[in-house]
């Protein structure tokens, strides 16, 4: 039996009453890709935030190949040889390759020696590991991808052993995502060892030798991969059986509710976001828009909650709509019977310090359902409030609670109570289930397709393809501000909206 | 998960600041040989003693309460208007004008029509910097701090210039009519057989800075504009989605600030002077600051925190009469109060907070 590169003994975390982590023991063999896998707030990233240094475990001992070792802050871990790809890149943008592989590892005054050094060890790290990047060319120059290619080197460049990568596809294409697992592959067959966090399935079963699964701070199992399923995975990860697929009937769709022509966006720095697109969502469907984040679909969502403004022609039931100035505002598009669940909840959708019953007004607080005399009906509103926290099992049920302090999935819960309530025409809905269990995204997608039921039309944006397949009636890829193409979400697989998704056009739509 | 109870929050902290405060001014004055405990006692005795004291004190409260409401207001939409002081001196102007240049049967009346005059003054002078922070961007302290200076400059022109009756040296207004001489609390308390002091300049518009406090109150927690205020202070880009104005607000909020801070003129200029003079705000613009953090807020905070800052005044005032500590002692005492309460909020807070969790652990 080899010594385990990385072996944790009982390690315990308590945040106030919260047990991040209890009484977590793994091991994990040199040369082997170890996945972590569990729901958001499962107690993955606390662990890892241990073993790297940022937080001191209550309890439990980290063993690095056979030794003891206390891990105080982030430069023990390196000097353990402990490497750490963060989800959101650590990189200064406006420096090069370069500069940011030898930032904080300088040998010196000088920095002329250090980076000469440096560009010599690149290129053979480059060689023995094939991570392929111009080390002279800046950080906001090269694509995400290369970016995380820096992110990985950089820890090689300081000696690491042991590669820690926090949801490393998050932000990638599923070539790119493909791409960096061939990279995992073969540092492997160099002898180092891995640990991938994630929460997708698909990745833990494609890229490990082993995978444990958290859930709740506990550590519930630790099986060879070879060995287990997606379905039992679930299962751990949730602790109960969850239905992986949307169960929905084939869409009957109407007549056009929303009809997008020409649509362009141009951002507060003059950057044209959204490059003229045409799009029709009808009554009766779910209409998916995939893409790699950041190519404008945040952008055409926003136009159409009236966050920002845009130039072209959108039609709502035949009738125009204002896309700039007055009657433009998020007011506006309300009145005109469009709900949207933004991109993201905690900046948009909640105010995180109002009680779940102001929560319930948001956007709507004007609404005369509200109002008496010139104050607010506060007591409607609560009352209105318990309604749908018991229709929408929002836990705990307490309707004074902040919204900060709901977990992800009921907050989300709270944001698509209010916005599905409305009984729209037309709902907007980004990202879902973003940072949400999976419990609760079942829960989530199974309002959505009821509203979709009743006639109503949605559209979705997602950078999950899994829920773009399993949710949508028709499929939009954009790329770059421009929509790629139309499938159906039959006739196509994840590796042609891979394509459309990095640029490369499909047959014409 | 709240870190630690709201009683803590808005109780304890502000205590143990306050504490923490006095515990360092008693250092100060022993250092510079004077006794601690007689200085409390004098403060003590010349600010709640006797209804003298207690005129003074509330008479300053009274200031403190509007321009602490002033910068509350300001603060629950994640401004910070530290122009009140220009913005009170403005409604002095406001009230000077209605009192002087208009014959009023009953002081009611007036003060009803001064009111109007001091909001409308000291909204318009922040109606500027808000509108150049939510058109263009200029940062609202930078423009408010400088618009106290254009505000003092442009007293100065008008008392001098102005409104300076012929032949007076003095640059102030003339003294205003016997009419419009508002009720201090010696005259309002007479009836009802209680004997305040004559010489207090404590008045009715105490009673107008009770009722702002509920009008504040029930505008940020009660109505729609006051859950917009709020929601913008909190997110600018949640109050976007839910199709609140960021410019709107930005304006209206200011506004109200400026108008609450304006009301002061009521109680210095109409109150107590009975005409302006130059530098009629004392600095109380400034205190407001104080008295919001200090008050949370909360208007009912701010009540508190504006009858604290109005205890150390009279109470300092009290301490450069009788002892030989200096009056600029005094400036350093109060400074040492702003401070604790306010800069410092997080040394109280973080200890507390981990005292708070232990505590529950130990509970579990």
């Amino acid at each position: 039996m080899t010594v385990p590169a990385i072996e944790l003994k009982g390690i315990s975390k308590a945040f106030g009453p919260v047990q991040a982590n209890k009484d977590i023991s793994i091991s994990v063999a040199p040369g082997t890709i170890h996945g972590i896998i569990g729901e958001n707030g499962a107690g993955k990233s606390t662990l890892m935030s241990i073993l790297y240094g940022f937080y001191k475990a209550d309890k439990g001992e980290i063993w690095i190949n056979g030794q003891q070792t206390s891990i105080p802050d982030s430069q023990a871990a390196i000097a353990a040889g402990i490497g750490m790809v963060f989800q959101h890149f650590k990189l200064v943008e406006n420096f090069t390759v370069l500069e940011n592989i030898v930032l904080g590892a300088e040998d010196g005054g000088l920095l002329g020696p250090s980076l000469a050094k440096a560009r010599k060890e690149l290129k053979e790290l480059e060689e023995e590991y094939e991570l392929f990047v111009d080390p002279d060319k800046r950080i906001d120059e090269i694509g995400v991808g290369a970016q995380q290619r820096v992110e990985i080197l950089k820890a090689l460049y300081r000696r690491a052993e042991i590669l820690i990568l926090d949801e490393p596809t998050g932000v990638l294409t599923p070539a790119e995502a493909d791409q960096l697992f061939r990279i995992l592959d073969r540092l492997r067959a160099e002898g180092k060892t891995i640990i991938l966090i994630t929460h997708k399935l698909r990745e833990i079963m494609e890229a490990t030798d082993t995978v444990s699964v958290m859930r709740r701070g506990q550590m519930t199992a630790t099986v060879k991969t070879a060995e287990t399923s997606p379905q039992e995975l679930a299962e751990l990860m949730v602790g109960r059986k969850v239905l992986l697929q949307v169960d929905k009937v084939p869409a009957q769709p109407g007549k056009p509710i929303l009809e997008i022509e020409g649509l362009r966006v141009i951002d507060e720095a003059g950057v044209e976001r959204v490059k003229g697109i045409d799009l029709t969502v009808r009554a009766g469907e779910i209409v998916g828009i995939a893409g790699v984040a950041g190519n404008g679909q945040s952008e055409l969502l926003e136009v159409l909650g009236g966050m920002r403004p845009g130039l072209g022609s959108i039609k709502l039931n035949g009738a125009p709509l204002a896309l700039s100035g007055s009657g433009s505002d998020g007011q506006a598009r309300r009145a005109q019977h469009i709900a949207h669940v933004p991109e993201d909840r905690q900046r948009e959708g909640l105010i995180m310090d109002f009680h779940a019953w102001e929560n319930v007004a948001f956007g709507y607080h004007r609404d005369p359902a509200y109002k008496r005399g010139i104050f607010m009906d506060n007591a409607a509103l609560r009352a209105d409030t318990e309604r749908k926290i018991e229709k929408f099992d929002v836990r705990p049920p307490d309707g004074w609670l902040a919204a900060k302090n709901f977990s992800g999935g009921n907050q989300q819960k709270i944001v698509v109570a209010r916005e599905i309530e409305r009984n729209p025409d037309l709902l907007l809905v980004g990202q879902p289930t973003r940072g949400v269990d999976i419990g609760a995204i079942e829960f989530i997608h199974k309002q959505i397709v009821a509203l979709r039921d009743q006639g109503k039309a949605i559209l979705l944006v997602s950078v999950e393809l899994e829920e773009i397949f399993s949710l949508s009636d028709r499929i939009a890829v954009m790329f770059d501000g421009h929509i790629m193409g139309e499938r159906l979400p039959q006739e196509t697989d994840e590796k042609e909206l891979g394509l459309l998704m990095a640029g490369v056009a499909g047959e014409a739509a | 998960m709240e870190k630690m109870p709201k009683w803590a929050d808005v109780v304890l902290i502000p205590l143990i600041s306050l504490l923490l405060a006095a515990l360092l001014s008693a250092l100060v004055i022993l250092a510079i040989g004077e006794s601690p405990v007689e200085a409390v006692n004098l403060m003590i005795t010349g600010a709640l003693g006797s209804t003298y004291g207690w005129g003074y004190t509330l008479y300053y409260a009274t200031n403190f309460m509007f321009t602490g409401l002033a910068v509350a207001v300001a603060f629950h939409a994640r401004m910070f208007n530290i122009g009140g002081e220009g913005q009170a001196m403005l409604g002095g102007l406001g009230v000077a004008m209605v009192c002087l240049y208009v014959p009023w049967p009953h002081w009611s009346i007036a003060l009803l029509a001064a009111c109007a005059a001091s909001m409308l003054f000291g909204a318009a002078w922040a109606a500027i910097p808000a509108y150049l922070q939510a058109k263009r961007g200029s940062h609202i302290v930078i423009t408010t701090i400088m618009f106290n200076f254009i505000a003092a400059a442009f007293l100065n022109y008008m008392l001098v210039n102005v409104m300076r009756p012929k032949g007076s040296m003095d640059p102030a207004t003339a003294r205003f009519p016997e009419a419009v001489h508002l009720p201090t609390l010696h005259e309002l308390l007479a009836p009802i057989g209680i004997n305040f002091s004559k010489a207090a300049p404590a008045n009715i518009s105490l009673l107008v800075a009770i009722f702002a406090c509920f009008v504040v109150w029930a505008l940020i927690w009660r109505t729609r504009l006051g859950y917009e205020i709020r929601a913008y202070g909190h997110s600018e880009t949640g109050a976007v989605y839910a199709g609140i104005s960021p410019v709107r607000i930005t304006i209206v909020a200011m506004l109200i600030s400026g108008a609450l801070a304006g009301l002061m003129a009521t109680n210095n200029v109409m109150g107590e002077a009975e005409r302006l003079v130059l530098n009629s705000t004392e600095g109380a613009g400034f205190i407001g600051i104080a008295v919001a953090l200090m008050g949370r807020s909360h208007p009912f905070g701010v009540f508190l925190a504006a009858i604290l800052f109005g205890f150390l005044y009279q109470g300092g005032a009290e301490l450069a009469l009788w002892t030989s500590i200096p009056r600029e002692l005094i400036v350093v005492i109060q400074a040492l109060v702003i401070l604790f309460t306010g800069a410092l909020d997080n040394m109280v807070r973080m200890p507390l907070e981990k005292l708070f969790l232990g505590l529950r652990k130990g509970v579990e």
